[in-house]
């Protein structure tokens, strides 16, 4: 157990020059896109004199080191700046936009483990078999199927033709109220303080979006899957475990699964590290309220702040997901903590 | 107890069904050891799988009939079967360490077994595992219950292996090369376990392997496989003192022994003379108080510790040893792939123990010392065909260009026993033996005059270990070249050196002329190795 609490420590130690480079590299990123802040926050009506003096409002006309270090400064002390778009701090905004994509993203990963994993065993365990090609059908309508597209099709169908489905609009209809901000998690908030209407509402919100993210990111682990409990089945523990007399149940899930888990855990990170980024178009046609569409209005405008923040948010977010999956890797796998240092 | 008649298995693969077991017959009476010999490709191990019925996918027991102890092997139902293997047939695998779940730890994986032919409980689990790993002699299993595969050293994973095949006291084991991998003491060990624990508890046995020396040793009597079908079988002595098939005649021959010439492991007729190498006087190399330091987590490894050596001109040494002696170490020193930390390692008077590994490849030296590399298959670049393979040096070290490289490169095809219409096959489509022969051509193609043979022949069947042995032979007349032979068997280092050096925990602890050595050891460890060795029945005819 100490080993494993220095190998943490360790693993949170490598952190941070990666941190730092991404601050570095998120700053002069931004520096040099196109289009100049002021112009965009002076107006359209705005003279050359107003631009300037916007300029030196937002702290634009100082060199770029020293923006740097005004920038890091204020890092420190836990300010990521202003948002000129919103006018709202920028920590405020992710902070009440990242758990509504985390919410997202992570429903919709359970979502497409609970039928991606089960699906790749059992095309594994019958390779060929009709369930095999039901695995192969779904996996290639998952990754053809552009996300805008599923959630557009879905809304039409189960809104506008069903209408089973709520209106395609935020995390929760106006007639209810937001749950009190704890986690940020709407789900997890109105349970905690058990409004099951504000959950059911919450819920049905979510169910759309979720699918849709799901159906994509299913392709990646069912193949995964599939391709593990494959090889893990061809193995010669398997073989000896057979010659053992243990049981069909005991072999698949006992031994097999277990051992296929590694690469499926992998795929799961990057997995989710990709759509968290990447579903911006998700939240777009569902009028989310999530960093990913903020992300992109704010770097439509230029708003260095925000964009700063965001990258930050991510680099932050990735950091801790490689910790989580490198420990779920050492309980998975008893050698990971001795010959991955 | 088991009888077999008739037994033929089927593959269905892509191109076509493929029949790897012909029709087999044998019986097995109870307390008998049998032993199953044969080269790869010849049924041995399918037969066992189908008597299982742990064929792959594909495979499929075609006809005959296999009844054990009045069950109906092919016919019993999977539920049955379930409770068959483990409790009544076990078997024991090659390459223990994959055959046990690398990421459980091995007094859990007994202990699974234990439980599903309800041969504990919850609660006595545990300790009967425990016990399980006793009765194979596992010092402290206790401590070794929670140990991970990974942990244990081979020769401790076969022992767990053993303990799992063992552990609810089946009548029937199988064991299936079980001693492929280890070091030569290792497999004795091993061997003599299994074979104490058989006859203690008055079970049958199948071994099956590829060494008839082995056979010999542990079996009552051995048939023989050849291509799915038995073509002979007898009692051990019978078989190797007057072998009635063919295929049993070259496999008795091409076995390594302790007496007889390199010539005689090939089949009789192929005998020729064996021409004779001429040792010059000058060293060609010299090795002074070399020795490697690694840093280790807990302090350093030395793995080489300060040995010195002389190889002279046109002579072959021998450099025997058990895994993690430093022979590998050394071998890697000399062919400058890896740094040394002291001492000195002369070519021809010439000190190149401090040249850096890294940059030895441009060195003009480079072409003169060669490596041909233990592993044939792994060894070659999959995409490179044989041609690529053998002209890759020529290209890179001699400069060579145009029809200059497609005439050495048939040359050395040539040279080697490598058939020129294989030349633009790729690894994958050649046999070990062609694979080794590529190897060899490739090592000679910059005209080396010291070649490092990393274990050859180790992963190649005892016939075509013969034919390559025996090429080395009239390879180093014809070139004049020095060999240093890597090897953990004395019986095959013996054949090719003229001089053996036996290496232990990095240091050199016995050397001098073979013969010596073989006949009158001085060191107790050689005399272990010699005797760890299995030893086949000597034939009638010298």
């Amino acid at each position: 157990m100490a080993v494993r609490g220095t190998s943490v420590l360790t693993r949170i130690a490598q952190a941070i020059p990666v941190l730092f480079g991404v601050i570095v590299i998120s700053f002069v990123l931004t520096r040099a896109l196109p289009g100049d802040p002021a112009v965009q926050f002076a107006g359209i009506m705005a003279t050359p004199e107003t631009i300037e003096e916007t300029r030196a409002k937002l702290g634009l006309d100082k060199p770029l080191p020293e923006q740097f270090v005004v920038y890091l400064g204020q890092l420190f002390q836990g300010d990521l700046g202003q948002s000129v778009s919103t006018g709202r701090p920028v920590l405020t905004e992710l902070a009440s936009r990242l758990p509504a994509s985390l919410e997202l993203t992570l429903s919709a990963l359970v979502l497409s483990c609970l039928v991606a994993v089960p699906l790749g065993v059992l095309a594994a365990t019958r390779p060929g078999s009709w369930i095999d090609q039901i695995c192969r059908l779904l996996v290639t309508m998952g990754v053809s199927l552009p996300t805008f597209f599923t959630g557009v099709m879905l809304i039409y169908i189960f809104y506008y033709l069903l209408g089973i489905a709520p209106s395609p609009l935020g995390r929760l209809d106006f007639i209810y109220l937001d749950p009190p901000h704890v986690t940020g998690f709407f789900l997890i908030d109105a349970a905690l303080v058990g409004d099951w209407e504000t959950w059911f509402g919450a819920l049905k919100q979510l169910i759309l979006p979720a699918i849709t993210l799901a159906l994509f990111t299913l392709a990646p682990i069912a193949r995964m899957t599939r391709a593990a409990m494959l090889s893990a089945l061809s193995s010669d523990y398997i073989r000896t475990a057979r010659a053992a007399g243990l049981g069909s149940g005991r072999i698949l899930y006992g031994y097999a699964f277990r051992n296929a888990l590694l690469p499926v855990v992998t795929t799961l990170g990057m997995v989710f590290s990709f759509v968290l980024g990447a579903n911006v178009l998700v939240e777009k046609v569902f009028a989310w309220p999530g960093i990913g569409s903020y992300a992109v209005e704010a770097l439509i405008v230029s708003d260095y702040a925000a964009v700063q923040g965001f990258v930050l948010a991510m680099a932050f977010l990735f950091v801790f997901l490689n910790l989580v999956i490198d420990l779920a890797y050492s309980l998975i796998d008893p050698r990971f903590g001795t010959s991955g240092k | 107890m088991l009888s077999i008649k008739g037994l033929s298995v089927a593959f269905r693969t892509r191109n076509g069904e493929v029949n790897a077991v012909k029709g087999i017959d044998f019986e097995l009476a109870k307390g008998e050891r049998l032993g199953i010999v044969g080269e790869s490709g010849s049924g041995k191990s399918v037969t066992s799988y189908a008597l299982m019925r742990i064929l792959d996918a594909g495979g499929r027991i075609k006809a005959g009939d296999a009844i054990y102890s009045g069950v109906d092997l092919r016919n019993a139902s999977e539920r049955d079967m379930r409770d068959i293997r483990g409790r009544e047939i076990s078997m024991i695998f090659q390459n223990p360490r994959a055959a046990l779940n690398p990421i459980r730890k091995v007094g859990h994986q007994i202990e699974d077994v234990l439980r599903r032919h309800s041969r504990a409980t919850r609660h006595n689990a545990k300790a009967k595992a425990i016990e399980a790993l006793e009765a194979v002699k596992i010092r402290d299993a206790a401590a070794r219950y929670e140990a991970y595969p990974f942990e244990l050293s081979g020769g401790m994973c076969q022992r767990v292996v053993i303990a799992l095949a063992l552990a609810c006291d089946p009548k029937l084991i199988i064991a299936d090369e079980p001693t492929t991998g280890l070091d030569i003491t290792t497999q004795k060990a091993v061997m003599d376990l299994v074979d104490d624990l058989v006859r203690a508890r008055g079970m049958s046995s199948i071994l099956i392997t590829h060494d008839l020396g082995l056979a010999s040793q542990y079996c009552d009597r051995i048939v023989v496989m050849k291509d799915g079908l038995i073509v002979e079988a007898g009692d051990p002595v019978a078989l190797f003192t007057n072998p009635q098939h063919a295929y049993t005649r070259k496999l008795v021959n091409a076995t390594p022994r302790r007496t007889g010439s390199i010539r005689a492991l090939l089949p009789e007729g192929e005998r020729t003379e064996l021409p004779p190498h001429v040792i010059g006087q000058k060293p060609l190399i010299d090795v002074v108080n070399l020795a490697k330091t690694y840093q280790g987590k807990s302090g350093p490894v030395h793995a080489v510790k300060k040995i010195s050596f002389t190889i002279h001109e046109g002579e072959s040494v021998g450099l025997v040893g058990e895994s993690g002696c430093g022979k590998s170490t050394t071998s890697s020193m000399l062919v400058r792939l890896l740094d040394t930390t002291s001492g000195s390692i002369f070519y021809r008077g010439e000190d190149i123990a401090s040249l850096p590994a890294a940059t030895f490849a441009k060195h003009p030296l480079r072409s003169k010392i060669q490596m041909v590399f233990q592993d044939a298959t792994d060894s070659l670049n999959p995409r490179f065909t044989a041609r690529q393979a053998i002209a890759d040096p020529l290209l890179r070290l001699m400069g060579m260009r145009g029809d200059a490289v497609t005439k050495r490169t048939e040359e050395l095809a040539e040279m080697t026993g490598f058939p020129a219409h294989l030349l633009d096959r790729f690894p994958h489509q050649l046999s070990g033996g062609q694979k080794a022969r590529v190897g060899i051509a490739r090592a000679l193609a910059t005209e080396p005059d010291f070649l490092i043979l990393d274990e050859p022949t180790a992963a190649l069947d005892v016939s075509i270990q013969a034919l390559v042995l025996n090429l080395l032979a009239d390879l180093r007349v014809r070139l004049g070249i020095s060999y240093l032979f890597v090897s953990h068997d004395l019986n095959v280092v013996r054949l090719l050196c003229d001089h053996v050096i036996v290496m232990q925990n990095g240091a050199i602890v016995e050397s001098g002329p073979v013969a010596t050595v073989m006949e009158t050891p001085q060191h107790p460890y050689t005399s272990e190795l010699l005797s760890a060795a299995p030893q086949a029945p000597e034939r009638e005819m010298a």
